[in-house]
């Protein structure tokens, strides 16, 4: 019969990958960069939408906040795309066939249908955004609508669809390839969706510990413990199901980097803080919302960055 | 001058999925020339009368006739619409590198070889890979036993090249349909419509493609696209003088090969085999290899597979995620408001208690 430490070691002893035959394609810091704020983007607008949906009044200023943290965000995102294309002034050819003028949509290739729900994303992220602008008397009282009633909760509930769908494909998006780490999991994508809304939340709890509804706060720590936790099992289902990979890719600096980066300061401190608040007293919940956010944007360069070093 | 392939003709003769491919009807523009704007060289001119046209193999479409050697410079005779390629019989290249010279010349590539103009050190290869400005590579595998002091060994070289796969990874992932097969089933990158998201490069599971560093895009083997709308043989092709690079209609050159290999194992040579004849790797290529190895040994991946491959998993996952990560979220603010209530009706009975109290009291 099996047992589980046999597995582990026939796993660890799998024959080499065929993805070690292949070529980087050079996506580095630009990449990086625009996985860890579209990953904050996305999470952000899944939770205010969570909370514009579903939560009680005391919520909506952080349903605000989440939204104009995701609108920002995602307004970088989409320019570093761009800029990290070798012909940027072609980018719209993602959308366009440029010898036709008909839409470009190939629903089967993660980079492409990835671009139009990020447009998408960036659709709704505006709308719920100038909404929550109106809200606080920023903007003409008639943009209020984007914020109320029907319309309000149709704009919430499709901004925080796309917002979950930019958070996780990036990981799908690296498993369409055929190079090493990436191609050897198809676990990235909810790898990705997990931290993101564990950062998301982290990066809300940050801007608002000190003035945030102590009920919508302790919801956004619920949902940051969750995510980590799911977030750290999915590690270690990966870790282990790539077998020699692992020793490949992460049996170097990079390894030593996502185990003190990512598990230890972004998944396991925070999580200890969590469950014993009076560890760090006061700024427990901000010192672990920080740790978290070091701890996604670790997690982003060594997955990007190690299958590259390649 | 442009001219305008229509959908994937040779794809469905081929039986490629449909998914690799523009919706049926949509037209798509190939340029007559799509690498660097190369200018004809000698070897790309019609051979002259009573030259043997070499590598090409079958396809009676384009071989000269009879006939046609009696004139001075024949006509060349545009190729039938059916899948063509190359084999290459390893076991006959002697590494002279003229297919890597007929590729650049033809196809106008500089030698910028990435600003790198040292002497490699790895037996006689400099350039090293395939990428945007090497369309061809000779690889040079020195197998010789440390122990024997060089008496025993053997050279094994190869030249590699796009496969051109029936299911190509690079064509499944790129977003701006620059990628498209051709009505001879070969896989051509449009550089006036790649954007150079470098999609392809990750996605081809034999390393083949790179961004060109002159125009910026991605450039690999067109398997010379312009010369066989010609009806004229690829240029590398056409340069091998041992004929290890044969071009031709794909069934043609799978009998060459069959044939070959027979009498190769007949030799005795038990490890010869063939790379993607068959289907069984990524559909087949239409770039295809006769081995004396293991494919390991010559660098190529011993069952490459689509980049798709994790799509439909991949998308399940994040997908149940995400509902995960939603029931957990309405469970805590509906556990918040249950809370809340009880508090309150605490609360409330708190104080109706009190309140008998005091009118007890009183």
């Amino acid at each position: 019969m099996t047992n589980i430490p046999s597995l582990v070691l026939a796993l660890a002893q799998k024959e080499p990958s065929d993805t070690f035959y292949t070529h980087a394609p050079e996506w580095t810091w630009l990449v990086v960069v625009y996985f860890f704020v579209g990953g904050i983007a996305g999470g952000s607008a899944f939770l205010g939408a969570m909370l514009d949906l579903f939560g009680a009044p005391q919520d909506r200023p952080i349903a605000r906040l989440a939204y104009l943290v995701a609108l920002p965000l995602i307004t970088i995102g989409g320019p570093l795309l761009i800029w990290d294309l070798n012909r940027p002034e072609r980018f719209w050819h993602m959308f366009i066939q440029s010898e036709t003028g008909r839409p470009m949509f190939k629903y089967w290739s993660p980079i492409s249908f990835g671009a139009w729900g990020v447009g998408a994303f960036g659709l709704f992220a505006l709308l719920a955004g100038v909404g929550a602008l109106a809200e606080m008397g920023l903007l003409p009282r008639a943009l209020r609508a984007l914020r109320e009633g029907p319309l309000g909760k149709i704009i919430s509930a499709l901004a925080g669809l796309f917002g979950l769908f930019v958070a996780g494909y990036t990981g799908i998006l690296l498993a369409a390839t055929n190079r090493p780490l990436w191609a050897d999991t198809s676990l990235l994508g909810l790898l990705f969706l997990l931290s993101s809304i564990s950062a998301a939340a982290a990066a809300l709890i940050l801007l608002s510990w000190r003035r945030g509804h102590p009920g919508s706060l302790h919801w956004l720590s619920q949902m940051d413990a969750y995510s980590s936790v799911l977030e750290l099992v999915t590690l270690i289902v990966i870790v282990v199901s790539l077998g020699s990979v692992v020793r490949e890719v992460w049996g170097n600096g990079w390894g030593v980097l996502l185990a003190v980066g990512t598990v230890l300061l972004g998944i396991l401190i925070p999580l200890a803080l969590h469950f014993r608040p009076r560890l760090a007293g006061r700024m427990s919940l901000p010192g672990a919302a920080a740790l978290v956010l070091i701890g996604a944007f670790v997690l982003r360069a060594v997955v990007v960055l190690s299958s590259e070093a390649v | 001058m442009a001219q305008t392939a229509q959908g994937t003709p040779a794809a469905s003769a081929q039986g490629s999925p449909s998914t690799e491919n523009f919706p049926a009807g949509t037209p798509v523009i190939v340029e007559g020339t799509p690498a660097l704007g190369g200018s004809p060289m000698p070897g790309g001119s019609p051979p002259p009368p009573g030259t043997p046209v070499g590598a090409m193999v079958g396809t009676p479409a384009a071989l000269p006739s009879p006939a046609d050697n009696t004139a001075a410079f024949p006509a060349a005779v545009p190729f039938d619409a059916v899948p063509m390629g190359f084999y290459t019989d390893t076991t006959v290249c002697i590494g002279c590198k003229a297919c890597e010279v007929a590729c650049k010349e033809w196809n106008g590539l500089s030698s910028y070889n990435g600003g790198v103009n040292l002497l490699s050190g790895d037996s006689y290869d400099n350039t090293r890979r395939l990428d945007g400005e090497h369309w061809r590579h000779v690889k040079f595998i020195e197998q010789f036993d440390d122990t024997s002091q060089g008496r025993q060994g053997r050279w094994l070289m190869m030249s590699d090249v796009c496969k051109h796969c029936v299911h190509a990874g690079c064509m499944e992932v790129c977003p701006t349909g620059a990628i498209i097969r051709t009505e001879f089933d070969t896989v051509v990158i449009q550089s006036d419509v790649c954007n150079g998201c470098r999609a392809c490069i990750g996605a081809c599971p034999f390393g083949v493609i790179e961004i060109n560093p002159t125009n910026k895009t991605a450039m690999k083997c067109t398997l010379c696209y312009d010369r066989m709308q010609a009806g004229l043989t690829p240029a590398c092709a056409q340069a091998c003088p041992t004929a290890s690079i044969q071009f031709g209609a794909i069934d043609d050159l799978k009998r060459s090969a069959q044939q070959r290999l027979e009498q190769l194992q007949g030799l005795g040579e038990t490890r010869a085999q063939l790379y993607g004849a068959d289907d069984k790797i990524v559909g087949g290529l239409n770039s295809f290899y006769l081995l004396v190895d293991e494919p390991e040994v010559y660098g190529l991946p011993a069952a490459p597979k689509l980049p798709s491959r994790n799509v439909p998993t991949g998308g399940l996952m994040s997908t149940a995620g995400a509902v995960a990560m939603g029931v957990l979220g309405l469970v805590g603010l509906r556990k918040r408001r249950m809370d809340q209530f009880a508090a309150e009706r605490a609360g409330a009975e708190d104080g109706t208690t009190r309140r008998d109290e005091e009118v007890t009291g009183d």
